[in-house]
Formats: structure tokens, C-alpha cells, sequence
């Protein structure tokens, strides 16, 4: 019997992996960390790993096509004189013009009008266009405070201060200078072509004290008419929420970590915060424990892509959710039928994130005018009201087989986890148990 | 002349008040007394008019102030005419920190001292400090003018853009990528005007030093990584 050498098939490290040693060799080319858009891509627990349970013997259901389940959702009812009515429990995160291009606004306006919901500006300011497409408009207010200004606050319909995100929870904006176009510097006050780096703290208040003295100042300056939203990342939900309350927010906004930005770090888009699904119950809590839950609002965001999960966010106690990457893919991003174009920028349809470099072939996340009108803000806006009316139908779907006349009316009994992991953050039982892992004996 | 007492009255009436004021309308001059460091006291005007208050105030008076000049006869709290657009606020005693913050336009004049931050992120506004200002002013100070008759703090201009920084006494020590520049006529003659409208006699412009942004960190290069 003879030995010959039998070679061992090559193996790679699991924790040298392919993407890792790309970016050791990216970094030691470049030596510029790596800039992308979206939100975390690693997996994650989230929505997936839970499941609803169903009406049977102990509850009925309601009948599908026959019996109503309501969606509408009041937002501000604490002090604002002008509360906000929406249709539907999805609304259209914050999202810049420089960012987007002003078609992509404009389609984001005439997508939320359609579906009866409010879309929101970003870093940058509110321009006209936006204005004129959104029914309703949330008008944020953000550290940099570009394009603030007194006129466009009291043409709100709602200003969400903006404390952090879920991308980025502690960073500030980014905007590189390729993106920085005539009106973009404009509307920025700032050079055409730098780099804009926006501030990561507000530069007139520190804390939550001194946040209740803005917001006093903001609700003086718009005689207490419209509602004020905090927007966190989900850094301390639980902490963070509380102080938003005591701040005097009307409505509060936690984002997970799989909320996209335009542009930030890779390291800090995967490697700071926690996941959405884990934000959402110390929130809730946060609320309940201080007498405020449904008085103060809640909205959920980051990674939520379908029916199902609006239906789990708002059955664990948030009052609407907000949708920001998955209201781009519906107007038209990352595009299989664009595969070539993605190709030739050395990405694939689904993977595309340099939203930063400005030259994205659906015409969305630039500002570069040839591209841009590649963008028909018509019929993208009418591909967000579906998007935005299936998912809405899905919800209802799930609340009515739960029982439930109202989709607010979900609660953390319908549901049960799938993993240890997402019972213990959802603080739901595990499947087939009555289990839930970190709630003591 | 409408006086509004804020020992009796309340906040919200005197800004409501005043936002009422359409252009054009007779009461052009108000006063209001006892704000006894109220936060927010003559904020979001947008009327040629004139509001004198009678003693301290606290956060963010004269905010996002258009067209309107605010006297304070006393000293301001944090953030005073934060954001603001177009008209005048003048303080006569000292202000706290982020004086300015973010204005757009108009003038700030501060008769003494200002804390911190002074004019932080200044986007066009004028702002001039017949004192001494503290540390980290004008950080990512974007556009407009700040003029100090005394001494400037630690890191003046840090991540400056393009602000013009005016400085008659001594700087403590200047912020990353903020350096001295050549004061030419146009700045000398930029000075004066400045130091007329906010009322300044017997300085000279040549008194002054210079200073700005020397544009290295405007795009990002690994080698200046310590900068940041």
C-alpha cells in the first residue's frame, strides 16, 4: 500500500474572510476608511425571527374582506395645536435633497400624498419642490442646521429634531464633495466641491435640559402648532426615550441600526447601535413607565421592508414605522434592470452603496442632472403609493387573523420568537414554550 | 408704545403678540419688563420693529430674529439670536455661550463679554463683541463676520470655512486648520463699516489682526488625519 501526499482542500479563515482581506487591501491602498451608504448588512436578529400566532378557539378573527381594520394614526396629540392625521402607519423617513435628487423628493411627495402619508426633508434644508409634493411634511431639524430657517419651520406640518441615527448613532452627516452641487453648496452655505462634514451635537444645547429650552424655543417661534418629534438612534432606547419625553417631544423616533444613511463610515454603519428589534420594547417600556404610552408617540425604523414587519413593530408598541431604504428600492433603486450599469461601477443590482460618489444609474442618490432625470417622479411616486398600499393590506391582513379592529390593537401576546435571541429582545415567548429569556423565573 | 410686564404676563402672549405685527403696522416700538432670565423672550419676529427688554434674559432670546433690532438692557443667557436673519439684537451686558449660533444674517452686537462658542457654525451673520470671547468660537464657522475688540480663547476657527474672524487683542491659540491672514484694504475697509453700523468709535480697523481658513481639511487626505 503506497502513500502518496493527499492534499488538503484550501481553506479559508472564517474570521479572514474574503470581505475582510478586501478591506485590509482597500485601506492600505487607499488610506481613507471606507465610505459607503444604507445600513448595516450583517445578519441580524429582526422582524424574520418572530411569527404571529393567529386567532383559532380562544380568540376570533375578524373577516377579511367584510369586517374594518382601521389604520389611521394621530401624531402629536400631547401639546402640538396641530396634530398630524396620516392614513396609514408608514411614513417616509428623513432624506435630504443633496442626498437625493430632487426628482427622487419629489416622487418620495408624490408617493406618500397617494398613500395618505408624510414624507420627511434631511440634512439640508426644505426645498420648494418638496414642499409643493408633500402633502405633509416633517421638517427636521439637525446639528448642522443647514437651510434653517423661520419660514420654512412655520411651513411644516411637523420639525423632528434629530438627537441621532440609526446608521450612525453619536455621528454626524456627510456629504463628499462630488455630491455638492451648485444649489447643493447654495442651499449649505458652504463651497461647491468639499467635503461637507456635518457637526455630530447640535451647536446651541447639550443635553436634555437644555433641549427642553430649545424646544420651548421652537414651539414659541411656531406658537405651539405643530408637533415635535425627537429622533434618536438606537443607541439607550430605553434611556434615550425617557429623556425625550421629559424633553417635551410629542412624538418620538428610535432608529435601529439598520436604518440607512447617504454616506457614513463603514465601521460605524456595522459596528454602532443595536439592532431595530431590540430597541423597539425599551422604548415602549420607557413610555409605559412614565404614563406616556400612546400620548407621546412612538415611530419605529430601520430595516422595515414589508407588511409583516410594520404589523410586529406596531404589536410590540410602536404607533407607525418609518421606511427609508425600502421606499428608494420602490422608487427604483438598485434595479436588476440596470445590472450592466452596476456592473461597470464594479457593484451588482442589490448591492449598490456608494451613494456618496453621486453616480447612481437609477438617478436617485445624485445630483448629477443627466442622471437624474433618468428618474420619472411620477411613476416612481405612484410605485411608492403601491409599495406603500401592500403594505399597509398586509398589515390589516395580519391584525384581522389576530382579531384585532384596529392594527394598534396588535400586542406582544400575538407574537412568538423563533430564536432565543429575538424572544429575549422582543421579550415574547419562544415558539412552542412559554419562555421568555430574560424576564427572571 | 406697547410695554408687556413678563411678571404678569405671559411668554407666549408677548410672542404671539409680536408675531402678529404685520410691516407696516404703528406699533413700531414695544418694551418688555421683568424677564427676569425668561428663555425664548422676542423669538421668531419677522416685523421692522423695535423691542427693548428691560433686564436679563435667558436662552436663545432675538432667536431666528428677522428684520426686528432687540435691545437687551442686561445680559443674555445661551445661544442669543441664534439663527438669525436679517435685523439687529444688541445686548448690553455679557452672554453666555453659542452666541449667534448658526445666524444667517442682521447683526449681533454684544457690549461686554461673550462665553463660548461664539458664533458657532455662523452661516452670514455679523457679530460684534466689544469684549472678550471664550473658547472653540466660531468653530465650523461657515460665513460672515466676527469682530472682537478683546482677547479670543483657546482654539479660535476650528474647522473654520469660510468666515472672516477680526481680532484686536490677543488669541489664546487658533483651531485646527484657522490661521492668520493678510488683512488687506478690502478687509480694512469691510472693519470699518462694520465697526460704524454696530457704533464703535475711536477703533481703528489697523488695530485688528486677521483671520481664516487655510482650506487644508476641505477634502479629506489621510496625512492630515491628526487634524481632525
Amino acid at each position: 500500500m503506497s502513500y502518496h501526499n493527499p492534499p488538503t482542500t484550501p481553506r479559508k479563515s472564517a474570521t479572514f474572510d474574503d470581505y475582510t482581506l478586501s478591506e485590509i487591501r482597500r485601506a492600505a491602498t487607499t488610506g481613507i476608511y471606507d465610505i459607503r451608504g444604507a445600513g448595516a448588512k450583517r445578519k441580524l436578529p429582526h422582524f424574520d425571527d418572530l411569527l404571529f400566532l393567529g386567532a383559532s378557539m380562544s380568540r376570533y378573527p375578524l373577516e377579511g374582506y367584510r369586517e374594518k381594520c382601521s389604520t389611521e394614526v394621530v401624531l402629536g396629540t400631547r401639546f402640538a395645536k396641530k396634530p398630524i392625521h396620516l392614513k396609514i402607519p408608514i411614513t417616509i423617513a428623513g432624506m435630504s435633497f443633496g442626498a437625493l435628487s430632487g426628482n427622487a423628493k419629489e416622487a418620495l411627495g408624490r408617493g406618500a400624498n397617494i398613500a395618505g402619508t408624510s414624507t420627511t426633508t434631511g440634512d439640508g434644508g426644505m426645498t420648494p419642490e418638496e414642499r409643493g409634493h408633500s402633502k405633509t411634511l416633517v421638517y427636521q431639524y439637525l446639528p448642522s442646521r443647514y437651510g434653517m430657517n423661520p419660514d420654512d419651520l412655520r411651513k411644516a406640518d411637523a420639525i423632528e429634531i434629530v438627537v441621532g441615527q440609526g446608521a450612525k448613532p453619536g455621528g454626524g452627516g456627510m456629504l463628499l464633495g462630488q455630491k455638492i452641487s451648485d444649489r447643493v453648496a447654495e442651499m449649505r452655505t458652504l463651497p461647491k466641491g468639499i467635503d461637507q462634514r456635518s457637526a455630530c451635537r447640535h451647536p446651541d444645547w447639550t443635553g436634555p435640559d437644555d433641549l427642553e429650552i430649545k424646544i420651548l424655543e421652537l414651539r414659541e417661534i411656531t406658537d405651539w402648532e405643530k408637533p415635535i418629534y425627537i429622533k434618536v438612534g438606537g443607541a439607550r432606547p430605553y434611556y434615550d426615550v425617557a429623556l425625550a419625553v421629559k424633553a417635551g417631544a410629542d412624538v418620538v423616533v428610535v432608529d435601529g441600526m439598520q436604518g440607512g444613511t447617504a454616506a457614513t463610515q463603514e465601521v460605524f454603519i456595522e459596528h454602532v447601535g443595536q439592532p431595530t428589534l431590540a430597541c423597539i420594547r425599551p422604548a415602549v417600556q420607557a413610555l409605559q413607565d412614565l404614563g406616556m404610552h400612546r400620548k407621546v408617540q412612538l415611530i419605529v425604523s430601520g430595516g422595515i421592508r414589508n407588511g409583516a414587519d410594520v404589523a410586529k413593530a406596531l404589536a410590540l408598541g410602536a404607533d407607525a414605522v418609518a421606511i427609508g431604504s425600502a421606499a428608494l428600492v420602490a422608487l427604483g433603486d438598485n434595479d436588476p434592470a440596470l445590472e450592466s450599469e452596476y456592473q461597470a461601477l464594479g457593484t451588482t443590482a442589490g448591492a449598490y452603496d456608494d451613494w456618496h460618489e453621486g453616480r447612481d444609474p437609477a438617478g436617485i442618490t445624485t445630483q448629477d442632472p443627466k442622471l437624474a432625470t433618468r428618474l420619472d417622479a411620477e411613476l416612481a411616486g405612484r410605485r411608492l403609493a403601491n409599495y406603500l398600499k401592500v403594505m399597509t393590506l398586509e398589515a390589516q391582513t395580519i391584525a384581522r387573523a389576530c382579531g384585532h379592529n384596529h392594527v394598534h390593537n396588535l400586542e406582544p401576546e400575538d407574537l412568538c420568537a423563533l430564536t432565543i435571541e429575538a424572544a429575549a429582545m422582543a421579550r415574547v415567548p419562544l415558539a412552542g414554550t412559554s419562555w421568555i429569556p430574560g424576564q427572571g423565573l | 408704545m406697547p410695554a408687556i410686564d413678563l411678571s404678569t404676563t405671559p411668554l407666549r402672549e408677548l410672542n404671539q403678540s409680536l408675531h402678529a405685527l404685520a410691516e407696516g403696522n404703528n406699533e413700531t416700538e414695544w418694551e418688555v419688563l421683568n424677564p427676569d432670565g425668561r428663555h425664548a423672550v422676542a423669538v421668531g419676529i419677522d416685523a421692522p420693529v423695535s423691542v427693548d427688554i428691560r433686564g436679563p434674559v435667558g436662552y436663545y432670546c432675538g432667536g431666528m430674529n428677522k428684520q426686528a433690532t432687540v435691545t437687551v438692557h442686561g445680559s443674555a443667557g445661551p445661544g442669543v439670536a441664534e439663527n438669525m436673519m436679517s435685523g439687529k439684537v444688541v445686548i448690553k451686558g455679557d452672554v453666555s455661550q453659542y452666541a449667534g449660533a448658526t445666524g444667517r444674517g442682521g447683526m449681533l452686537v454684544v457690549e461686554g463679554n461673550a462665553a463660548s462658542r461664539c458664533g458657532i457654525s455662523m452661516k452670514g451673520i455679523d457679530i460684534v463683541v466689544k469684549g472678550s470671547i471664550g473658547h472653540m468660537s466660531a468653530f465650523m464657522a461657515q460665513t460672515g463676520n466676527l469682530v472682537v475688540l478683546g482677547d479670543a480663547g483657546d482654539a479660535l476657527g476650528d474647522s473654520i470655512y469660510e468666515a472672516r474672524l477680526f481680532v484686536r487683542g490677543n488669541v489664546q491659540s487658533l483651531g485646527a486648520d484657522c490661521v492668520e491672514k493678510e488683512m488687506r484694504d478690502e478687509h480694512l475697509e469691510l472693519l470699518e463699516d462694520l465697526l460704524q453700523r454696530s457704533g464703535i468709535t475711536g477703533v481703528k480697523p489697523s488695530e485688528f489682526r486677521r483671520y481664516g481658513s487655510a482650506r487644508k481639511l476641505y477634502n479629506f487626505n489621510i496625512d492630515n488625519a491628526d487634524a481632525y
